[in-house]
């Protein structure tokens, strides 16, 4: 009986992947859309990211030391949420705005309702519509120094026409980091091929999308007017960086897929027929709340029970 | 007299309808968009509220029982007909401002539930001090609400700009009204914790009704003395005659309906 046998609980399988890995990787995929919104904005844009970085992180620091609870700045998800938030502002964004907006996307959003993996919605989406709704015209003036017209989304809902080139490489006016479809793409790319995102979700959203322009957009099928939406607004930044994240999203397969569905064709329905040009954040936000009841009509059935349960 | 200065206090502090018992949220959300509003509305409900209750305690013998919800619904539907007759009359301003929600003060459950629980069961001098605190309580919250809301939603106090900083506009929609609501609960929550730290009473007097049986230690509520929730042994004995009692009553029900049926008799024992 000389062997000591190690005894412990399960799970005795684990994945290297933590958190703050999983965060970690998440905000390099990132750095491609900073990095191509500080050269398309100049160096404006990146003080506005960066502010409200450290605004999340400052916020979720305080809360915590303030109540006495555990320090979880460390996971770096507040990091995530200040980038994308910070992603999301306009060019020119007066510097409150990013420090209001970090202030409520964690404390509001994500801290008083229990702290990372207990917020009921996208914390860096919900204080982006805190602040739409707040400050409409800082947040939908896209004028800078680079360019000075409307989005291109904008351009195409007045009926202009719009170079899909620039969109897809990202030279056009807009928030910080959704301009660039490619520097978008890349980041999701390097996430897909680790793993930490898959495309049910994004492709979903999509495919959806599209159909439903094309069904109800008034253009028909036409390949320039879908692409154009397609490359246009938040929509590549929404689906790979936002509708994926891993609180937010149902944890079922088939509730991801209907997930996607409902964020594509929300999505359609703000774009075609809402007042705005843009539609995904909310689109997002909005099916965020949906997500307990997609899960509760997906629930998977154990093996060996009869069909008498969804 | 003493008792009349108890009932202020409660209405004011210590049972204040908006923030301890949360009654009333629906013009509490729907009209703090201003300072000027909260007030506005606070002062109405508190007329109805503090004369209904008068009317109320005066008629207590002689409203029946089974009809006394009908009854008090018309006692507090003339004075909200006053009440917004004369705000049309004297300040159209705040009549436009509130709105629909003047003649919802009807159905405003602070007012009801005071009657219910309070003016139906006392003398007229402390009813009428228990209108006066739970509508100066109900003003004092609202008004709150409406000068936080007002401040970061407008940059104003009392309608004067004041251009200290850029608002932020949610707080004078429908959202920011939940935001400060729960926060001004989370402070009173705090303040209540701390008070019981320091052994400070913090128990309710005389409550209005939470529907909170389990917890509630009121002695005054009267309705439910007998039957609340004791340490009561159930026998098989108790089982039996209350199945007895079922079976009786649907007999009964079956004997109303129709001649025909038969039915038997059961002797019921004599409950416990």
């Amino acid at each position: 009986m000389d062997e000591l046998l190690k005894v412990s609980s399960n799970p005795h399988i684990r994945s290297k992947l933590s958190t703050d890995k999983i965060m970690l990787c998440v905000i390099i995929a990132l750095l491609p859309a900073t990095i191509f919104g500080t050269i398309n904005f100049g160096l404006y844009g990146l003080v506005v990211v960066l502010t409200s970085v450290v605004s999340c992180v400052v916020t979720e620091l305080l809360f915590e030391l303030i109540l006495k609870k555990d320090i979880t700045v460390n996971d770096l998800s507040a990091v995530v949420t200040g980038l994308l938030l910070g992603l999301n502002m306009p060019p020119k964004a007066p510097i409150y705005l990013p420090i209001i907006g970090g202030i409520f996307a964690i404390l509001v959003v994500k801290m008083v309702f229990g702290g990372l993996g207990q917020n009921f919605m996208n914390p860096a989406l919900g204080a982006r519509c805190f602040l739409i709704i707040s400050f409409p015209a800082a947040m939908t003036n896209f004028v800078c120094d680079a360019y000075s017209g409307a989005t291109p989304l904008a351009l195409i809902k007045s009926g202009e026409s719009v170079d899909l080139y620039n969109m897809i490489i990202g030279r056009t006016s807009g928030t910080i980091g959704e301009t660039s479809m490619v520097a978008i793409v890349c980041g999701a790319i390097f996430l897909i091929l680790l793993g930490i995102i898959d495309l049910r979700i994004p492709g979903t959203y999509i495919v959806t999308f599209a159909l439903f322009i094309g069904l109800f957009g008034g253009h028909g099928f036409d390949t320039y007017y879908i692409s154009t939406q397609l490359a246009g607004g938040g929509l590549m930044l929404g689906a790979f960086f936002m509708a994926t994240d891993y609180v937010t999203r149902p944890v079922t397969r088939a509730g991801q897929y209907v997930f996607g569905a409902i964020l594509g064709i929300l999505t359609g329905i703000f774009r075609v027929f809402g007042a705005s040009a843009e539609g995904v954040s909310y689109a997002i936000i909005i099916a965020n709340l949906l997500v307990p009841l997609i899960e509760k009509i997906t629930y998977p059935r154990a093996f060996g029970r009869g069909g008498e349960h969804l | 007299m003493n008792k009349c200065l108890e009932r202020l206090y409660n209405g004011l502090i210590k049972e204040n309808p908006t923030l301890v018992l949360m009654l009333g949220m629906c013009p509490t959300l729907a009209v703090t968009t201003s300072a000027m509003n909260g007030l506005g509305m606070g002062l109405t409900t508190t007329v109805v509220l503090t004369l209904s209750n008068v009317i109320i305690s005066l008629l207590r013998k002689v409203i029946p029982d089974k009809i006394r919800i009908p009854a008090f619904i018309v006692i507090i539907a003339s004075f909200v007909t006053v009440m917004q007759l004369l705000l049309q009359a004297y300040i159209p301003s705040l009549y436009t401002s509130l709105g629909i929600y003047i003649p919802l003060i009807v159905v405003n459950c602070i007012i009801l539930g005071r009657a219910e629980s309070y003016a139906y069961k006392n003398p007229v001098f402390p009813s009428l001090f228990d209108g006066l605190g739970m509508g100066l309580g109900f003003t004092i919250a609202l008004t709150l609400i409406g000068l936080i809301r007002e401040f970061i939603g407008g940059c104003s106090v009392f309608g004067y700009e004041l251009g200290w900083f850029t608002p932020i506009g949610i707080f004078k929609m429908a959202p920011g009204a939940f935001f400060v609501l729960a926060v001004l609960c989370a402070i009173q929550n705090k303040a209540k914790i701390i008070g019981a730290k320091k052994g400070k009473d913090v128990s309710k007097i005389q409550s209005g009704c939470g529907h909170d049986c389990l917890n509630c230690d009121v002695a005054g509520c009267g309705d439910r003395k007998e039957n609340k929730f004791q340490d009561i042994e159930i026998t098989q004995e108790d089982i039996e005659s209350t199945a007895k009692i079922n079976i009786q009553a649907v007999a009964e029900a079956l004997k109303d309906k129709s001649e025909d049926v038969e039915y038997e008799t059961i002797e019921v024992k004599e409950e416990k």
